[in-house]
């Protein structure tokens, strides 16, 4: 499944896309410790899977929680993106 | 085997009672500032209609906003897995579906078994949700009812620029104040929050088999214009509100087995 966590305003769109079929089979879950944050956490799904999912608390902000991480005058991979090895991450912006 | 959904809305909570696939009865009620009350009630409502008892109830599961605190539940759902489940036990080929609550709008891509392949949620723009069309109806001082009908009317599209709910406020007084008439301003409030929810939807995609679910859904004029922003059919299947519930209680009978 791909999970969008987020929200769209009048500045833009502002998700988080999480590939969920590749949590699935992921060990370490790389995303929690990566994201200095804290967003992610592990949960079980719907379909019993554990997963990734943004926290709630974050799902009306992530923009600006991001912010740190997303300089506007350079851009280093993100560490939620290195952290995750199996790729299940993207961001909208 | 009886089993209960319970929907906690934002703004109603919702109960379905369902006995091996047949809903017995179905309950509302309005959240209010104490939800769990509320429920309780709703709960007891959709119970004396189905015309059963609370020990008869095998198992069952809450969805929505405050799924978490409602009572007497067994299990919760999301409310994006519960809307899928719905959906598809009464509109079997929906590939897309838009569950437009008071504050929130969702659009979830599903298959065939009602598994959800992708989703998307915006709870954060209310100029996006059914709260936005009944906040501009008291502006034009019509009730929800008479501001979905006046739509109708209205064969003129007035572009509304404002991308949030607030300053969208603004701009429907400054077209009451050029004397605009109220259909087509009724028009170009439904015309906005649908191009809001089709843009959101877009990210899931959209299909030819579209379904509308929650309360917004009984409002023609914004059907009328989600319509014409989607460029195709969309299907409201029967009892649109109580779709989450009916996904939830859905969701107990198989937790049940
Ligand atoms: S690291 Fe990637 S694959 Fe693993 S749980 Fe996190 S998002 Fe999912
Ligand atoms: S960009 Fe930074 S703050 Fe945002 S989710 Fe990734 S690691 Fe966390």
């Amino acid at each position: 499944m791909k999970a969008n966590y987020g929200y769209m305003d009048g500045s833009g769109e502002f998700y988080i896309t999480i590939d969920t079929d590749l949590c699935i089979e992921c060990a370490d879950h790389g995303c929690v410790k990566a994201c200095p944050a804290g967003m992610f956490e592990i949960i079980v799904d719907d379909y019993d899977d554990e997963v990734a999912a943004i926290k709630e608390d974050h799902r009306k902000k992530i923009k600006y929680d991001c912010g740190p991480c997303k300089p506007v005058n350079d851009r280093p991979t993100l560490p939620c993106v290195a952290g995750c090895t199996l790729g299940a991450l993207t961001h909208s912006w | 085997m009886i089993t209960a959904g319970i929907d906690m809305g934002s703004k109603y909570i919702k109960v379905v009672i369902l006995k091996d696939g047949t809903v017995l009865g179905r309950a509302m009620e309005t959240t209010g500032f104490e939800p769990v009350e509320s429920a309780s009630r709703c709960l007891d409502k959709a119970i004396k209609e189905a015309g059963v008892e609370m020990s008869e109830i095998d198992h069952t599961t809450s969805t929505g906003a405050g799924r978490k605190v409602a009572p007497k539940t067994d299990s919760d759902i999301t409310d994006v897995g519960a809307a899928a489940k719905g959906v598809v036990n009464l509109e079997k080929n929906i590939q897309t579906v838009i569950d437009i609550g008071a504050e929130e709008g969702r659009g979830i891509k599903i298959e065939a078994d009602g598994k959800v392949v992708d989703f998307a949620v915006n709870e954060k723009c209310a100029a996006g949700a059914g709260a936005f069309a009944e906040a501009m109806s008291r502006a034009l001082e019509v009730s929800i009812d008479e501001f979905g009908q006046l739509s109708l009317k209205s064969d003129k599209a007035i572009p509304m620029n404002a991308q949030c709910a607030v300053f969208a406020e603004s701009e429907v007084v400054s077209l009451v104040h050029a004397k605009t008439p109220k259909h087509d301003i009724a028009r170009a409030v439904h015309d906005a929050i649908a191009s809001r929810i089709v843009s959101m939807v877009r990210r899931v995609g959209i299909n030819e088999s579209v379904a509308l679910i929650g309360g917004v859904s009984h409002n023609p004029g914004f059907v009328d214009s989600l319509k014409r922003a989607l460029e195709t059919e969309v299907i409201i299947p029967e009892n649109p509100d109580y779709i989450g519930a009916l996904g939830a209680a859905i969701t107990a009978s198989e937790r049940t087995k």
